[in-house]
């Protein structure tokens, strides 16, 4: 183990993480959106214009309805700050930074469940058909989601024997080239409940206009401005704070375990190159499927916990025992 | 046991053992007869491969032998003389509407767990190096018969009839490293005579009620005695 | 050559052969010719096992003792009496339109198939390939069930294929780990580990939970073949539906054959398990089926089932028998077994003739066969009076001497069984007796029919019923005293 860090060090490197995670976030959404663009022979925009987009959102004037109660006002800013919160407990280039000692995957899962709950209220705030219904949808989604992600969780808690996920990260780092089923599994089931829950394709198209077949944004229709922001802010910092889980968890080499800055430069070239590819798969599994009717959401998040709970169930029988 | 303690054979065959597990479940979850024949021949391949795994991690040439016929016989001949049948009876693109999917899988989940009860102590027993995959062999086994069970189709029977023999032979390599040649040959030979036979059936079946759900046969029920 | 191999050899030739040429009309002869060569080459084997002492292939694959010589000779004396019967009335079939004669070929050729995997799984002194050849037996049988090719042919073959596919995979997997308890015990560098005499003689060193686990799944395994309740579902139905002959061997040899592979497995789970676990679980299923089935038997309208589920019943009484152990049941079981086989096949034969006198199978409409054609008729009854128990057949004997057993170890089970054999009785009485009493229905002709088949089974066990000649009584002793233990006499 490396002797302690200088404390101020940890901290100020802690929060150039957290800023980098939401600074960095809109980057991504533009790197998914432009490679989908080629995909699709299409002419893609700047990888830059997320963050042109949020700028010109932020400069307009808020127009409320009249009906609209403090807790429309009030849930962007909730949900904005439970993500930034997830953001600075997730390791994106260093691990075993200060922040990680309430790095629990449960704590991120209460976050996300936080910001999911005040968006819902939101979307139902205004009492239109639409926004009710974003809601309900949304519920639905994640009441079938959080199993699958739980389940997952376990499966990866019992192989690290912690639920802190810079330990778990440490664990698969020192581990080697280790091919568990298990983790398998898991990766698979994780994969499949970070696209329901960050309203990919096949569960919800982020990309429609058609009122009817949207999800997460039937809960926005009414919200403008900064609010707007917000909000999309928060859902770009939400598919980052998926695709780390995923990259650091699974394919934990580069993380920097020291600070040093040969380290950190590693760490985060690392992790660039990580999202880049995760990119890259996002948007080829968005092509090649198509969006499921909404009755059949249930059985494709099923099909999660299917298989998280073979990850766990093979854990306990072949991994494990003498 | 340290799973990173053993060899990187020995981890790959511990992989294939859980996709055997998994192509069981695709099986259950499957509601068209191609797919379901492609997982069944998955299946075969993934045993094939472990087969030859178990050869190499514990050093059995004849597995080899017995991995090769498991390939050619279980993952090539019959699903393509399923898949053949099915195109001939023209039911290769047939929906059968799975009743409740989701019990099925809890179902399945729960066999899994009973199959691991069910053979710890013949774990706790064993000193092969696959011991712990006999439970998986076992689950495989009764997920073939779930699968017979739940499905009304015969080729959809007759396919979790062919994963329940699949289940034994994983079974009889895992816990025994193989029976004696000369019963594989044995078994294998009658695999393929009840294949045939089915294939037989399945025009004969349809001939006689002119469609191949087997609940239709009902004629010599009790209550029509 | 020695005589095993012949005996093995010649049905499995004939089958290729008759492939071939078994649709010409002189196909039913060349089946009972080599039915009769088998017949011919165990009994010179059957002696000089019976002299000598157990007999073991070079290869160890094969084993010949006590317990197995005598099915041998029973099962060859059997399948002849049955070609010889199912020559003509195949024919007969064939010109009533039931079947092309095209079909015969595959008839014949399963036919002698069957007597081979039969005889392979008698002989076979691997347990892996006695699982073999009992899948090859099913595999022999499911498309001759289908023969007539009508729906509730189909039908039953479909019932069968599944049910008794599915019990004997889990007989598979017994059959595994059983080679696991050995590998366990004997070390996994021999190869001659599923052999059951080797298995036999270090049993007391297999680990008793395994073979327990083991043992549960050879009982519902080949328990399914025996046809125990509640596995038997498949029973009635294929044994009705298949073409007489087909019924006379599927009750009157398969039966035995899984039974007899029970038996063996029981032997080996009790020289390592030191309860009686092995003999209670067949106790208790082998009761359940017997009570099941004779009270089923009353429910009936097709004669032919109604006889198969005779053949539960029976088949439930020998598991119970072999479960009770002791040498007194054990030699009452092993007589059962063969004079059931040469009962039951006489009478499906004769129930063969009445049903095709009455171009039915239904009971309600078969009538009148002591008029019309007093050879059926008398067969009927004498086969129903020896099967139901009476004195003096050799079923009341073995019955009497099971009873026997059963007052001296379980009193109180003694009650079930008698009350068992009552409802069967009454059930059979109440059918046969309008089937041979009643009026004839106008225009019904006799048919040509052999009855000879008949009259030597049921004169045989008359015999056994009235004095068992000493080499029998020698031999059943002896297989006694194998599974056993000690000698009843």
């Amino acid at each position: 183990m490396n002797p302690a860090p200088d404390p101020v060090l940890a901290w100020a490197l802690a929060l150039i993480q957290t800023l980098l995670f939401i600074a960095a976030a809109p980057l991504l959404a533009g790197w998914v959106k432009r490679i989908k663009c080629h995909m699709q022979n299409r002419a893609a925009p700047s990888l830059f214009q997320p963050y042109r987009d949020l700028s010109k959102l932020f400069r307009k004037d808020v127009v409320l309805a009249e009906n609209a109660s403090w807790l429309f006002r009030a849930a962007p800013y909730v949900v904005f700050g439970a993500f930034i919160l997830a953001a600075s407990v997730v390791p994106l280039v260093a691990a075993h930074l200060p922040t990680a000692a309430i790095a629990d995957v449960i704590v991120l899962v209460g976050f996300f469940a936080l910001a999911r709950f005040f968006l819902a209220l939101a979307g139902m705030d205004i009492g239109t058909a639409f926004g009710g219904m974003g809601s309900s949808r949304e519920m639905t989604i994640a009441s079938l989601a959080e199993p699958a992600m739980l389940m997952a969780v376990f499966t990866l808690a019992m192989i690290a024997s912690t639920t802190n996920l810079s330990v778990v990260i440490e664990h698969n780092l020192h581990a080697g080239l280790v091919l568990r089923p298990s983790l398998l599994f898991a990766l698979l089931a994780l994969a499949m409940v970070a696209v329901a829950e960050s309203g990919r394709i096949p569960v919800d198209n982020p990309a429609t206009h058609l009122e009817l077949t949207m999800v997460h944004e039937a809960m926005i229709l009414e919200y403008s401005a900064r609010h707007l922001a917000l909000i999309e802010w928060a859902s770009q910092i939400k598919l980052m704070i998926y695709a780390v889980l995923i990259a650091n968890i699974f394919w934990p080499w580069g993380i920097a375990e020291t600070f040093t800055a040969t380290a950190l430069a590693w760490g985060a070239v690392a992790i660039t190159a990580k999202l880049a590819l995760i990119g890259i798969f996002l948007v080829v599994w968005e092509t090649v499927m198509a969006k499921m009717r909404l009755f059949r959401v249930p059985q494709f998040l099923g099909f999660a916990f299917l298989l998280a709970l073979l990850g766990m169930l093979t854990h306990v029988i072949l991994e494990t025992g003498t | 046991m340290n799973l990173a303690s053993l060899s990187l054979y020995h981890q790959a065959l511990l992989v294939a053992a859980a996709l055997v597990l998994f192509t069981s479940f695709m099986m259950l979850a499957t509601a068209r007869i191609r797919p379901l024949i492609f997982a069944f021949a998955w299946q075969g391949a993934l045993l094939a491969i472990v087969t030859a795994l178990v050869a190499l991690v514990s050093n059995h040439p004849h597995l080899y032998v017995s991995a090769l016929l498991t390939l050619g016989l279980k993952a090539l001949l019959i699903p393509w003389m399923l898949h053949r049948l099915s195109a001939r009876l023209n039911i290769l693109h047939e929906v059968e509407p799975i009743m409740h999917p989701s019990m099925m899988l809890v179902a399945g989940a729960m066999l899994v767990i009973f199959s691991y009860y069910v053979a710890t102590p013949i774990v706790h027993l064993s000193t092969l190096v696959t011991r712990n995959t006999i439970a998986v062999s076992m689950a495989v086994i009764l997920l073939g018969m779930l699968l017979m069970v739940s499905r009304s189709k015969a080729v959809a029977q007759v396919v979790g009839f062919m994963s329940i023999e699949n289940g034994l032979f994983f079974a009889a390599v895992v816990s025994t490293y193989g029976m004696p040649m000369i019963v594989e040959l044995g078994i294998a030979f009658d695999v393929l005579v009840a294949m045939v036979l089915f294939g037989v059936f399945f025009f004969q079946i349809r001939a006689s009620i002119d469609s191949l759900d087997v609940d239709r046969m009902n004629r010599l029920s009790e209550k029509n005695e | 050559m020695n005589l095993l191999e012949i005996i093995l050899l010649v049905p499995l030739a004939g089958s290729i052969l008759l492939a071939f040429i078994g649709h010409r009309p002189f196909g039913g002869w060349l089946n009972v010719g080599v039915c009769a060569s088998t017949l011919a080459c165990s009994l010179p084997m059957a002696f000089g096992v019976y002299e000598s002492g157990p007999l073991l292939s070079a290869n160890k694959l094969f084993y010949i003792d006590a317990f197995n010589v005598y099915l041998v000779v029973l099962t060859a004396f059997v399948g002849l009496t049955t070609a010889i019967f199912s020559r003509p009335y195949m024919q007969h079939e064939v010109e009533r339109g039931r079947l092309g004669q095209g079909r015969m070929r595959l008839y014949h050729s399963m036919y002698q198939a069957f007597m081979f995997a039969m005889l392979l799984a008698l002989s076979t002194n691997s347990l892996g390939l006695l699982w073999v050849a009992m899948e090859a037996a099913t595999l022999a049988t499911v498309m001759l069930v289908s023969l007539y090719r009508t729906p509730e042919s189909i039908e039953a073959a479909w019932k069968y294929f599944i049910l008794c596919g599915v019990g004997i995979a889990l007989a598979l997997f017994g059959t595994v780990l059983l080679y696991f308890a050995a590998e366990q015990k004997l070390g996994a560098e021999r190869d001659d580990t599923l052999l059951w005499n080797v298995l036999h003689a270090n049993a007391a060193g297999l680990d008793p939970t395994v073979l327990t686990l083991a043992f549960v799944f050879l009982l519902v395994g080949y328990g399914t073949k025996v046809g125990l309740v509640p596995l038997h579902a498949w029973l009635p139905d294929a044994h009705s539906e298949g073409p007489t002959p087909m019924s006379a061997v599927l009750s009157g040899l398969l039966l035995n054959v899984a039974l007899y592979a029970l038996v063996r497995v029981k032997m080996l789970v009790d020289g390592s398990l030191h309860s009686a676990l092995a003999g209670n679980l067949m106790m208790g299923f082998g009761l359940l089926s017997f009570l099941v089935a004779g009270l089923f038997l009353h429910r009936q309208h097709d004669v032919k089932r109604m006889f198969s589920y005779s053949s539960i019943e029976h088949m439930g009484f020998m598991t119970f028998a072999f479960g009770l152990g002791g040498p007194l049941a054990t030699f009452g079981a092993l007589l059962h077994m063969t004079v059931h086989s040469l009962t039951k096949s006489a009478i499906f034969v004769t129930v063969g003739h009445a049903a095709q006198l009455a171009g039915t199978q239904r009971i309600e409409h078969i009538r009148g066969l002591i008029r019309t054609q007093p050879m059926i008729g008398w067969g009927l009854v004498i086969g129903t009076v020896a099967i139901a128990g009476f004195p003096p057949f050799g079923v009341f004997m073995s019955e009497f001497l099971v009873l026997t057993a059963t007052m001296r170890a379980w009193p109180w089970l003694t009650l079930p069984l008698l009350v068992g054999l009552g409802v069967a009785f009454a059930g059979l009485f109440r059918h046969i007796h309008p089937m041979v009493y009643g009026d004839p229905p106008e225009g019904q002709k006799p048919v040509e029919a052999n009855m000879l088949p008949v009259m030597l089974h049921l004169m045989i066990v008359l015999w056994l019923g009235l004095a068992i000649p000493s080499f029998l009584s020698k031999w059943f002793e002896q297989a006694t005293v194998l599974i056993a233990g000690s000698s009843p006499l």
